[in-house]
C-alpha cells in the first residue's frame, strides 16, 4: 500500500460514509464556492490550483490541472499561478526575517 | 506561411484503427482494452428509452470530402492533405439538391475535410442558397490563407450569407499548432481578420461566425459561457478580433482523437469521465435526433461520427441518396454506441456546441 493512491480521489466522495451530515454540507458548500460569482469559475481553478501547490495535495493537483485546462487556462496561466503560490511561500519566510532582524539587534551590542 | 503537418492519417499509416470495425471493437472493450464500461444503450433503456427516435429532420449535414489541408491530431475524419479518392461527385450533389428542394429541412450543413476544397463547393453553395436554405460551411480557416484561390472565400460567403462555424481549440498558438499544426493558429488568425474584414462576427451585418471550442488533449470542455467570454476577450485584446458564439464541442473517442487516446495512455481515465459526466437531461436533445448525415459516397447516416464509424442508418429502404424518403428516416431507430457518451457528457455536446 501507498500513500496518496491516485484512485482514492474517485472515493472523495465517501467521506459521507462516515459522517453523512457534514460530508453533504461541506459538499454543497463546495459547489457553491466554484460557481461562477464576482470571481469566474476560471479565476477560481487557478486560485484552487495555486493553494493546491501549497497545502501540496497531489489529489487537487491533479484535479485543478485538468479542471483549468477545462476552463480554458493555459500553460502560462497556470505556472503563474503556481508562482504566486512560491512567492508567497517564499516571501512569507522572508517577512519573518525581520522579526530575526529585530531580535538580532536587541540582544547583540 | 505554410502549415507543418503533425502527422499522416490513420489510413496512409495503415494504422489498425483507420477500420472502423477495429475502433468499435475498442470501444466495447475487444481490443487493445479490455476495460468494460456500462452500455450506452442500456443506459437510455434505463431512462425509458428503449429505442431513440428522431424528432424531425431539420439540419442536412454533408461531409462533402475527406481532403483537408490540415491533418489535425484529434480529428475524427481521419481527414488530410493525402485523403484525394473520398470526395462527393457532382452527381451526388445535385441527389441532394433535389432532396433538398422537395424538403423542409431548413439548414444544410457542410463539413468535411476542408469543404472548400471540393471542386463542386460553390456552385453547391449556391444552389442551396438559391433554394431558400441556410447553408453552414465548417470551415478550418486557414484553407482561406493556402492558396490564393480560395483567399476570396471571406467575399463569396457573405454573398450567399453562409454560417462560418470555425476551429480555433485556443487563443494561444501553442496550444492551437499542437493540435491542428505548425503555423495553424497564425493562419487562422488572419482568415479571421479577412472574415471580420467583409463584416463577419460584426453586429448588425446579419453575417455570423462562429468559433469551435475542442479541447486539446483527454479533457472535457468548461463551461460554454464562460469560456465565449474568456474567447471574446482575449481574442478582441491580443488581434482586435470579433465573432458571434463560441461552440463547445466535446472529442468523441474515435478516430486520430482515440489514436491519440490509446498512445497516451488516457482511453480508460477520458472514459471513465465521459461516462461519469453521463447527463439524461442531454438526451431529448442530441443532434442525431434532428440532423440526417450523408456520406461522400452518397450514404446516410444518423451522425458525422456515426459516419466515420460506418454505421449507416437503420432504415433499409433509405439508406442512400438515391432512396431519400424523410417519412422512413423520421422513424428510423438511431444507432448508437460507446462512443455515444460523448455527445452526453457535462452539458452535452453536439454540432452546435452544449445542448443543455
Ligand atoms: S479537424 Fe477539420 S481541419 Fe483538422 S484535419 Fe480534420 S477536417 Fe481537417
Ligand atoms: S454519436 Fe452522438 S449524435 Fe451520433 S448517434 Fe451517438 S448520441 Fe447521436
Amino acid at each position: 500500500m501507498n500513500y496518496y493512491e491516485s484512485e482514492d480521489l474517485k472515493k472523495f466522495g465517501n467521506i459521507t460514509e462516515f459522517q453523512e451530515k457534514m460530508g453533504n454540507k461541506f459538499f454543497e458548500y463546495y459547489g457553491e464556492v466554484f460557481k461562477e460569482g464576482a470571481l469566474t469559475a476560471r479565476e477560481k481553478a487557478l486560485i484552487a490550483l495555486a493553494v493546491a501547490h501549497t497545502v501540496q495535495c497531489p489529489y487537487c493537483i491533479d484535479a485543478y490541472t485538468s479542471d483549468c485546462l477545462s476552463k480554458g487556462a493555459d500553460e502560462e496561466q497556470m505556472m503563474e499561478a503556481v508562482h504566486v503560490s512560491a512567492a508567497i511561500r517564499g516571501g512569507s519566510s522572508l517577512v519573518h526575517s525581520v522579526q530575526m532582524m529585530n531580535q538580532v539587534k536587541k540582544v547583540t551590542m | 506561411m505554410s502549415i507543418k503537418q503533425r502527422t499522416k492519417s490513420l489510413q496512409a499509416r495503415s494504422s489498425e484503427l483507420s477500420s472502423a470495425f477495429f475502433q468499435l471493437k475498442v470501444l466495447n472493450g475487444q481490443e487493445v482494452v479490455d476495460e468494460k464500461f456500462p452500455s450506452f444503450s442500456n443506459r437510455l433503456q434505463n431512462l425509458g428509452y428503449q429505442t431513440l427516435k428522431p424528432s424531425q429532420i431539420d439540419i442536412f449535414q454533408i461531409n462533402i470530402g475527406k481532403l483537408c489541408n490540415q491533418t489535425c491530431a484529434h480529428c475524427h475524419v481521419d481527414a488530410g492533405p493525402d485523403r484525394k479518392e473520398e470526395n462527393m461527385s457532382r452527381e451526388n450533389l445535385e441527389l441532394c439538391l433535389s432532396i433538398l428542394k422537395n424538403s423542409n429541412i431548413s439548414t444544410v450543413d457542410i463539413t468535411g475535410g476542408a469543404p472548400e476544397m471540393n471542386p463542386n463547393f460553390r456552385w453547391f453553395v449556391e444552389e442551396c442558397t438559391k433554394l431558400g436554405k441556410k447553408v453552414i460551411d465548417r470551415c478550418n480557416l486557414t484553407i482561406i490563407v493556402a492558396n490564393p484561390k480560395y483567399h476570396d472565400l471571406p467575399e463569396f460567403f457573405a454573398k450567399h450569407k453562409v454560417q462560418v462555424v470555425s476551429s480555433l481549440p485556443y487563443f494561444s498558438k501553442t496550444r492551437t499548432d499542437k493540435q491542428r499544426g505548425d503555423g495553424v493558429f497564425e493562419d487562422s488568425i488572419k482568415a479571421l481578420k479577412m472574415l471580420n474584414a467583409v463584416g463577419y462576427g460584426k453586429e448588425g451585418t446579419g453575417l455570423e461566425l462562429n468559433l469551435v471550442y475542442n479541447p486539446s488533449g483527454a479533457f472535457l470542455p468548461g463551461d460554454q459561457a464562460g469560456l465565449q467570454t474568456e474567447f471574446k476577450r482575449q481574442l478582441k485584446r491580443k488581434f482586435d478580433i470579433d465573432f458571434n458564439q463560441l461552440f463547445c464541442i466535446t472529442n468523441l473517442p474515435i478516430s486520430r482523437f482515440l489514436e491519440y487516446l490509446l498512445e497516451s495512455n488516457n482511453y480508460e481515465s477520458y472514459m471513465e469521465k465521459l461516462v461519469e459526466a453521463f447527463n439524461p437531461g442531454t438526451v431529448d436533445g442530441l443532434m442525431c435526433r434532428n440532423t440526417i448525415s450523408v456520406g461522400w459516397d452518397g450514404y446516410l447516416y444518423d451522425c458525422d461520427f456515426n459516419q466515420m464509424l460506418e454505421l449507416k442508418v437503420t432504415s433499409k429502404d433509405s439508406m442512400h441518396l438515391r432512396d431519400f424518403n424523410e417519412n422512413i428516416l423520421n422513424n428510423r431507430n438511431i444507432v448508437l454506441n460507446q462512443h455515444c457518451y460523448g455527445c452526453t457528457a457535462g452539458a452535452g455536446s453536439s454540432c452546435g456546441g452544449e445542448i443543455s
